[in-house]
């Protein structure tokens, strides 16, 4: 009898604990949250890890989203810090914007592809569904497997603004729902082509040339390679508490050399 | 129409039969020693006592198993006493009526609806609109709400087969509807009521498509209820899509395998107990 | 104390229905609204789904979801029923005794271990061997397939063991064989029970996300063939819910009311089939 009413009270605790606040997120040893865009999301959550090395005090708990999710978490304050790998619209500006670093956009091949570059035009036109054979474009093989992202995806929002512009992805395209799956998916199949973060390119995949300007950092600074987007720290306010020290940790000497050791341009440039 | 002799018909049938049944079971055999060859000799104590490095490439999955657990026993602290008590009402307070037919339909329904379904109830209504966040509440609430039906069914078949003397001899002797509940139904009942319950305790362990989108997937170990976590199949299958560490995810496959087997034998175990008992 | 108990038990026993109606309001409130003004016509008849440009429709992912389904169905029905056949009516009982366990046990293994082995095992097999990307309706109906294999197998088997003894020694003695038998004598008795089975594998196939969304690639569009991609209703969620926001989002609540409502006709329809059974 106890027993089951001691489970009863146990349950009903839980719920009413649900109902309350949660704990404040600046105080000493609370939890803040960094949501949004999952193409920051790895980076960010390897500077969490090294940041929290040096600092045990904090903590830090890294969501994925998406960059819509992102910026709607930091606008109602649902994460402290929001991430978006896009360029905020005009109706969701006011946020405290950080830039961490810029991003390339690579077109990727499987290693064996001979291809080494196409035109911004060819990209899309693959993806629009134009081409049916890698024949057809000067490479080797059969159909061509064109992957992309998912519709609110940021990478997809960035590939569509600077490769498509008005033309639409095809919908028989194949669809992943993070970079990470579409470069499983190239990796595998000798015959794909899709579009990844640059940071995310191995060994295993070739970023392709577009336009003549190979997808290398080097290139992407000095204005060459042409896709390329921000990487956004978003929050409703002037940062302070666990956000500024984090963001200030990342924007400082050891956060940059980590960023740039991944692949992407660091944020002061 | 071709009419076969019957006793040549016989022997085709049953070859044909006995070569199916082979396939289904070697497929099945196949899967689940394939991925304990190739995950056991990533399983060790290294692996299951230390975090993830470089976002779950390296490293071990100890975080995702105290995600995993936390989740778990949220999900059943308010599953059982939910699940046990409508199964006490329906077959103790209660008559077969309208009314308790509307009871189990609901339930019925409940345990039909797809885990992505809960998953997007959970995400719309326990991380937005209760303002929970991702957070093992939140996955635990939605996962409840998964084994529910379960616990409602095992509980309920368990209290149906303690025989109705003992409930006569209880009443007899002046013990009141409850007493008769606690002190001769339910202890009765409870090597049943344990077995839905580890059932459920398998399902939570395995489930992705409703965890994902409300406890979320964060790397790190989750400190309190309110904090989120990821749960070992959620770690796998963010493994699995999105990196080439197959070892790491053959491992995880392993460690979810064998504890999802180890339970689901337990509570088989138990089940078959019971069933000779009573028969 | 008795009276509050009972009030109490009361409760409990609702709250199983209450949550069905929570989960269900919760649902169609997101996604009604969404329908009304986008207008049913438009979103079910629909071929275009680009949901940040305003295209909502979801037909190609309702033809997914049915064609996935109805190639699990080809897939497992015959393998599991055979199984269930073999060990029912062909196989020494302590046969029965030891596989039966053993392929329900296997019911307990999760989606994302399924979908992960079809990833690495299956889908290379069908890019080489057959052509396109391998991601496809084939790959999803064949891990669909195995995944209901338990379900299919453990529910057939209850079944042809209900059937009267009797049946079979009365064909027997009037000289037929044990196939004439099964064929013409236990399978038809056991009719509406098999097809509860078909039922309940059909539910967990149609409302299965993430070993869906790891072998048929997504395309949102309608196959030319079983070697081309698709997209069911299910993944449609588990895909872009993380991303989505303002119509979007609720065009993906919209997605889960039509699931939702599938589901809960097969629910009905599986309901009514067990109900004639045990009349």
């Amino acid at each position: 009898m106890f027993r089951t009413a001691a489970i009863l009270v146990f349950a009903a605790c839980l719920l009413s604990a649900a109902a309350c606040q949660r704990a404040d997120p600046n105080a000493a040893g609370g939890v803040m949250t960094v949501a949004g865009s999952t193409s920051i999301q790895p980076f960010a959550e390897m500077l969490a890890e090294e940041f929290m090395a040096g600092h045990p005090e904090f903590n830090i708990n890294i969501q994925g989203g998406g960059s819509s999710a992102g910026i709607r978490a930091a606008q109602n304050g649902a994460a402290q810090i929001g991430m978006s790998s896009r360029n905020l619209k005009e109706k969701e500006k006011g946020l405290h914007e950080t830039a961490i670093a810029s991003d390339g956009i690579a077109v990727i091949v499987h290693r064996d592809n001979p291809l080494r570059g196409l035109s911004r035009a060819e990209v899309a036109g693959i993806f629009a569904g134009d081409y049916k054979s890698w024949k057809e474009i000067g490479g080797e093989g059969g159909t061509i497997h064109f992957v992309a992202r998912e519709e609110g995806s940021g990478t997809r929002g960035a590939f569509e603004e600077m490769v498509m512009g008005d033309r639409e992805i095809s919908l028989r395209a194949l669809v992943q729902a993070s970079n990470g799956a579409v470069r499983e998916i190239i990796a595998r199949d000798p015959a794909s082509i899709g579009y990844i973060s640059l940071g995310l390119v191995d060994d295993r995949v070739r970023a392709l040339a577009v336009d003549g300007a190979e997808a290398t950092r080097r290139q992407i600074m000095d204005g060459q390679y042409k896709l390329s987007r921000p990487f956004l720290f978003l929050s409703r306010e002037e940062p302070t508490g666990t956000a500024k020290a984090f963001i200030d940790f990342i924007m400082g000497p050891r956060g940059q050399e980590l960023l740039s050791s991944e692949g992407l341009i660091p944020g002061g440039q | 129409m071709i009419r076969l002799d019957p006793a040549l018909s016989q022997k085709l049938v049953r070859w044909v039969l006995v070569s199916l049944t082979a396939l289904t079971v070697s497929i099945l055999v196949f899967i689940i020693t394939y991925v304990l060859l190739k995950g056991l000799p990533v399983l060790g104590w290294e692996f299951l006592s230390t975090g993830a490095v470089d976002a779950g490439r390296g490293g071990g999955i100890f975080p995702f198993i105290v995600s995993t657990v936390f989740i778990t026993v949220v999900a059943l602290a308010i599953a059982t006493p939910l699940g046990v008590g409508t199964a006490i009402y329906l077959t103790e307070y209660t008559r077969e009526t309208a009314a308790t037919r509307v009871v189990r339909f609901a339930a019925e329904c409940l345990a039909g609806i797809p885990s992505i379904i809960l998953g997007l109830f959970g995400f719309i209504t326990f991380v937005l609109f209760l303002k929970l966040g991702w957070s093992i509440l939140s996955g635990g609430l939605t996962l409840a709400i998964m084994v529910l039906p379960t616990i409602i069914r095992t509980s309920e078949e368990a209290i149906i087969a303690v025989p109705q003397n003992r409930r006569d001899v209880s009443t007899s002797l002046g013990g009141t509807r409850w007493q008769t509940v606690t002190r001769v139904v339910l202890p009765g009942a409870l090597p049943g009521i344990v077995t839905g319950i580890m059932l459920s305790v398998g399902r939570c362990i395995g489930e992705t498509a409703a965890v994902i989108f409300t406890a979320g997937s964060a790397l790190g170990t989750p400190t309190s209820i309110f904090a989120s976590g990821r749960t070992l199949a959620v770690h796998f299958y963010i493994l699995a899509t999105e990196t080439d560490a197959f070892g790491m995810a053959y491992g995880t496959a392993a460690a979810l395998i064998i504890a999802i087997l180890t339970i689901n034998t337990l509570a088989y175990w138990m089940m078959h107990r019971i069933m000779r008992k009573y028969s | 104390m008795e009276k509050l108990i009972e009030k109490g038990l009361l409760v409990i026993a609702y709250s199983s229905i209450a949550i069905l109606f929570i989960i269900t309001f919760f649902i169609f409130k997101e996604g009604l609204p969404f329908i009304f003004r986008e207008g049913l016509g438009t979103i079910l008849g629909g071929v275009e789904w680009r949901p940040t440009k305003g295209e909502f429709g979801i037909l190609p992912m309702v033809v997914g979801s049915l064609l996935v389904t109805g190639g699990a169905l080809v897939i497992g029905v015959p393998l599991g029923l055979s199984c269930a056949v073999f060990l029912v009516e062909f196989s020494k009982p302590k046969v029965r005794r030891i596989l039966k366990p053993a392929i329900e046990l296997l019911a307990g293994i999760p989606s994302v271990v399924y979908g992960f082995l079809g990833v690495i095992l299956l889908v290379p097999l069908i890019r080489v061997h057959l052509g396109g990307p391998g991601l496809s309706l084939l790959a999803g109906s064949i891990i669909l397939g195995i995944m209901i294999l338990p379900t299919i197998i453990s529910i057939s088997i209850d079944v042809l063991e209900a059937v009267p003894q009797s049946y079979r020694e009365g064909s027997i003695a009037l000289g037929a064989t044990t196939t004439q038998t099964v064929s013409m004598v236990v399978l038809k008795a056991a009719r509406s029970g098999i097809v509860t089975a078909v039922i309940l594998g059909m539910g967990r196939a149609i409302g299965e996300t993430m070993a869906v969304i790891m072998v048929t690639g997504n395309a949102v569009a309608f196959p030319g063939s079983i070697l081309d991609s698709i997209r069911t209703l299910t993944s449609n969620i588990g895909i872009e819910l993380a991303y989505a926001s303002g119509d979007h989002q609720e065009a993906l609540f919209a997605t889960g009311v039509v699931l939702f409502v599938m589901i809960m006709v097969l629910n009905l329809v599986a309901s009514m089939t067990r109900k004639k059974r045990i009349r």
